[in-house]
């Protein structure tokens, strides 16, 4: 029997999930890093002459509806690639988790 | 000279936009909002200075994708004049419609400060009423005015002359004192390949009056003019 549209809604309610994506937006390594400077700057202050490369980046958490998890990675990866992350001076990365009970 | 002035969620530069073009120099000018899909009868838009979205994620990210962007794409790519002010410019970088990106001052401060400005190029609409190397005394004020190019891109913007201004002294020497934000060479303005799309982090439109303390931002809009006047004798 062919699904009408209505059911196939109600099938895709019922077995779709929330996933929990974290993404994490840094400025690419070849682009100067302000606000990395300053608290690698205020880390030597306190002591801490041991701490380099200090680099401030944002992480963004959300939670998304899908089929599976592979729908759900393929749309936060296009998500980080047109809003969260801006291609020309930052690099991103994520994970894709099943959101428990 | 028909223009339009958007207003975004967070601009606060437009204001200052509409009264120069319409009660110091006369012209034609029409406030049109973020939401709206259409964009008639028009020769110029500008993208006023402001804090689009409170700035949020990024400076221009968000209103990158207002309903106008679409008309504001369409009409760039037809080849209509399109103005990026300050926070303006950081939209039309995050819009793709100009190379580049803008992020936070090298020093982390915000700038509002009266700065000199340096014509690199009078072969643009935006600058054709000015001389090359002309000096102009022009305020800004932001705090992510921080241009940043890959050495590839920045090296065609070069060689297709795109880069309409650079922060200089007094004197029109470039250097690092005279940098207010640690911009790439520089940079305070840049045009794409065509030319008829360009931004800029100093406001033009707050050097138009002597009672502001300069009149140096008119070359800017004068040329703009002068240049769709062009446009109507050759058509």
């Amino acid at each position: 029997m062919k699904p009408t549209a209505r059911c196939l809604a109600a099938w895709k309610e019922e077995n779709s999930l929330y996933y929990i994506a974290k993404v994490e937006v840094t400025l690419k390594k070849v682009v100067l890093d302000p606000q990395g400077v300053a608290v690698e700057n205020a880390l030597k202050v306190l002591g801490y002459n041991n701490a380099s490369k200090v680099r401030v980046g944002k992480y963004i958490e959300l939670t998304v509806e899908a089929e599976d998890s592979k729908t759900a990675a393929i749309q936060v990866e296009e998500m980080s690639r047109r809003l969260l992350s801006n291609p020309v001076i930052e690099d991103f990365c994520y994970t894709v988790q099943e959101a428990g009970g | 000279m028909k223009s339009k002035v958007i207003v975004f969620p967070g601009s606060n530069c437009d204001l200052d936009a509409y009264h120069l073009l319409k009660d110091v120099l006369n012209y034609r000018v029409e406030y049109i909002y973020f939401n709206q899909k259409k964009i008639n009868n028009c020769d110029l838009i500008i993208l006023p200075g402001g804090f689009t979205y409170g700035d949020y994620l990024r400076s221009g990210a968000i209103a990158r994708f207002s309903p106008v962007m679409d008309a504001v794409i369409d009409f760039a790519e037809r080849g209509g004049l399109v103005l990026g002010i300050c926070n303006g410019f950081q939209v039309l970088t995050e819009a793709g419609l100009l190379p580049g990106a803008l992020y936070r001052n090298n020093h982390l401060h915000f700038r509002c400060e009266k700065i000199y400005l340096r014509i690199e190029n009078n072969s643009s609409p935006y600058t054709m009423a000015a001389r090359k190397g002309d000096i102009l005394k022009i305020p800004v004020a932001h705090g992510d005015g921080n241009y940043y190019a890959d050495p590839r891109t920045l090296e065609k913007m070069e060689r297709n002359n795109q880069i309409l201004f650079r922060y200089c002294d007094s004197e029109g020497n470039i250097s690092n004192e005279a940098n207010p934000n640690g911009s790439l060479s520089n940079i305070a303005g840049i045009c794409n390949k065509k030319g008829n799309v360009a931004g800029m982090m100093p406001h033009p439109e707050r050097a138009g009056e002597t009672l502001l303390g300069s009149t140096d931002g008119l070359v800017i809009f004068r040329s703009i003019f002068k240049s769709l006047e062009k446009g109507r004798i050759e058509r």
